[in-house]
């Protein structure tokens, strides 16, 4: 094809971020089904196994895994249920607050990256929707975003319980924003780079010949923050005070019906899988498979397994996918273990917990960085 | 960024300052106020001031309009009804500040106000020659600074507490005290 | 790149908005909002003169205007609470207190 560079740049950008914008919908579905059925089995009952088409699996001798329910037919009952406004609510800011929870967590996929530089047809395509220098100071752009959602939700529901649970989300997703941006920064002295795909390539190579450069072994307690600020981030139990489904109703969309409902539930699943995807780049490795180079296997023993081009791509996108999916499972199962923090033990695990331990951590790593000489 | 992508901002932020302004709800204010960092924010990063307009977004739209958010809802405000100011208050001050845009106009079209343009060097407005300018140039600015956010939380804390009264109603709210009062004093209701 | 009076332009409409916005409306957080208005408009200024000048310079005064008008809205919105705590009203034709 003789397209001019732009325009196939153009394209490929616009595939790869709708590509992007799917996996993350994607997982969060994963995560749906998963939240019915795996919490089935962490507690040790069966979960959804009712809804049939036409009982065609029933017929085959098929046990029945709530495929159809949890993907078919909860969806069907949410967008189909009457969508209101309650009495004297603000009908502006009611319908404006789902779109405004969800629009931060949809952009923020586009900057993850996937896999590396590949060269089809000798264009080179980045696996990556953006490559934006900045990557890092996007990501807390855009975490700070997802705040107004939830405070409109609250405010605008016209329903003083809807409002405290909005009032508590908003307070702790601030509060927990800070712990996360200095785990960030911290990762980001490490590498040096703002820019994601940097990050996950400087988590190439090995140390002592065996153990891969992942930001974990450098970061660790970086990590530890990371994880509990960002599962307090998107609500998550142990931290979903907010959304107490046993004492708030629903908490700050107690007032949603339909698909409106439907979109915050998205927005908090799709917000894990943010997480566990922001997890694997900066700790995990990102796309980078154990030992393997740009032409092959280059394992501790000293053997080395050549391997073509496009596998290499393909083993790093399929990498990528197993560790999001190991975290989300992960999350999960946290999920279902712990129980719910209060709101006072909250504040505190956050203010008086995380944030000096993300002070001390940025001192040791900036310590560690200069006199390491890295600092260029 | 092309032309025609600049008209369609600045078009937009013109308006989302209007509606600032214009708006009788003033979370309705707020939010235009927010559409318009959001625009200002872009801005920047077309000017290739990319860690400024992402700090402008993490900053001003993150933090400090969720506080402004946080206040209307302590303080309660709802959309003003009735009339709100004197219509001879709204004549002069849209003519002041159509005054004042016109003098804008004329010093900045103005022939001698030619700016000497200059390229830009490499790596500019990225993180490492913000931090080089912050940390060389203009340190003392910034240490100063510091200093200044700490006067400022300390001032806010300060202003905004509560402090507890020796009947302990904690509160310097009239309209709370003088509503626990009428609680206590009213005529108990008979089962 | 875009032409500076187009920027400067922009930067002024919005100036002269926010000043608008502080002299005709009379609910102090709406007016403090205008001022809000009023320091984007010149960070704006600063930024493409900044970047036609080809200096950070502009870059950084736009930070600490940014870092200001954060110690400022904080220290601000306490003064607004503690002005209705004891006034109950943010209509600013009614605080009349000083006025002789």
């Amino acid at each position: 094809m003789s397209l001019p560079p732009v325009t196939v740049d153009l394209i490929a950008g616009a595939i790869k971020a709708v590509l992007m914008i799917l996996i993350g919908l994607n997982l969060a579905i994963f995560l749906l089904y998963f939240e019915r059925k795996g919490s089935a089995l962490i507690q040790d009952r069966i979960g959804s196994n009712r809804a049939t088409i036409t009982g065609i699996g029933k017929r085959l001798g098929m046990p029945n895994l709530g495929i159809i329910n949890t993907l078919i037919a909860d969806p069907v009952k949410l967008f189909t249920k009457e969508d209101f406004v309650p009495d004297g609510a603000d009908k502006f800011l009611h319908t404006l607050a789902p779109f405004l929870a969800l629009f931060p967590v949809m952009i923020t996929f586009v900057i993850i990256p996937f896999g590396d530089t590949i060269s089809i047809a000798g264009h080179k395509f980045d696996l990556q929707a953006t490559n934006l220098n900045a990557g890092a100071l996007y990501l807390l752009a855009t975490l700070g975003l997802g705040v107004y959602g939830v405070a409109l939700a609250g405010w605008a529901s016209n329903n003083r319980w809807a409002l405290l649970g909005g009032i508590r989300a908003t307070a702790q997703m601030i509060s927990y924003e800070l712990a996360m941006g200095l785990a960030i920064v911290s990762v980001i002295m490490t590498f040096g780079t703002l820019n994601l795909q940097e990050i996950v390539r400087g988590q190439g190579g090995v140390w002592f010949g065996f153990l891969p450069r992942w930001g974990i072994f450098t970061q660790p307690l970086a990590f530890i923050i990371f994880l509990v600020a960002g599962v307090a981030e998107s609500k998550r139990v142990p931290f979903d005070l907010p959304e107490s489904e046993s004492e708030l109703i629903l908490g700050y969309f107690t007032e949603y019906s339909g698909g409106k409902q439907a979109v915050f539930m998205l927005t908090d699943l799709a917000e894990q899988a943010l997480v566990a995807m922001l997890l694997t780049t900066f700790f995990l490795g990102g796309w980078q498979v154990p030992w393997l180079m740009r032409d092959g296997f280059h394992l501790p023993g000293g053997a080395f397994l050549a391997v073509p081009a496009i596998a290499v791509s393909l083993l790093g996108i399929v990498a990528f996918l197993v560790k999001v999916l190991a975290l989300c499972i992960f999350l999960g199962m946290v999920r279902w273990t712990l129980p719910r923090f209060r709101y006072d033990q909250l504040m505190r695990l956050g203010w008086k917990g995380l944030v000096p331990l993300g002070l001390f951590n940025l001192l040791v790593t900036a310590f560690v960085v200069v006199a390491t000489g890295s600092v260029q | 960024m092309p032309p025609f992508l600049y008209l369609f901002l600045g078009a937009l932020a013109i308006v989302s300052a209007l509606g600032v302004v214009i708006q009788r709800n003033p979370i309705h204010s707020l939010l235009a106020l927010i559409s318009t960092l959001m625009i200002i924010a872009i801005l920047f990063i077309g000017e290739d001031a990319v860690v400024v307009g992402f700090l402008q977004i993490i900053v001003y739209a993150g933090a400090i309009m969720v506080l402004f958010l946080f206040v209307i809802w302590l303080l309660n405000l709802q959309a003003e009804s009735g009339p709100t100011g004197h219509i001879v208050l709204k004549i002069f001050g849209s003519l002041a500040a159509s005054a004042l845009a016109a003098e804008l106009f004329v010093f900045l079209g103005a022939p001698h106000f030619k700016v000497k343009m200059y390229r830009e060097p490499p790596g500019y407005g990225s993180l490492e020659s913000l931090a080089g300018k912050l940390f060389t140039d203009y340190l003392v600015a910034f240490e100063v600074t510091s200093v200044l956010l700490l006067a400022a939380v300390v001032g806010a804390v300060a202003l905004a507490r509560r402090i507890p009264d020796a009947a302990g109603e904690g509160s310097s709210d009239p309209r709370a005290a003088s509503a626990i009062r009428a609680a206590e004093s009213s005529p108990r209701v008979q089962g | 790149m875009i032409p500076l009076t187009y920027m400067l332009s922009l930067s002024a409409i919005i100036f002269a908005i926010g000043v608008a916005g502080v002299i005709i409306r009379r609910n102090i957080l709406v007016m403090f909002m205008s001022i809000e208005l009023m320091l984007n408009a010149v960070n704006l200024a600063f930024i493409a003169l900044g970047s036609r000048l080809g200096s950070m310079d502009g870059q950084v005064i736009v930070f600490f205007v940014m870092t200001v008008a954060a110690a400022e809205a904080a220290v601000g919105l306490g003064i607004i609470i503690s002005v209705f705590r004891n006034r109950e009203t943010v209509h600013a034709d009614e605080l009349t207190l000083m006025r002789w």
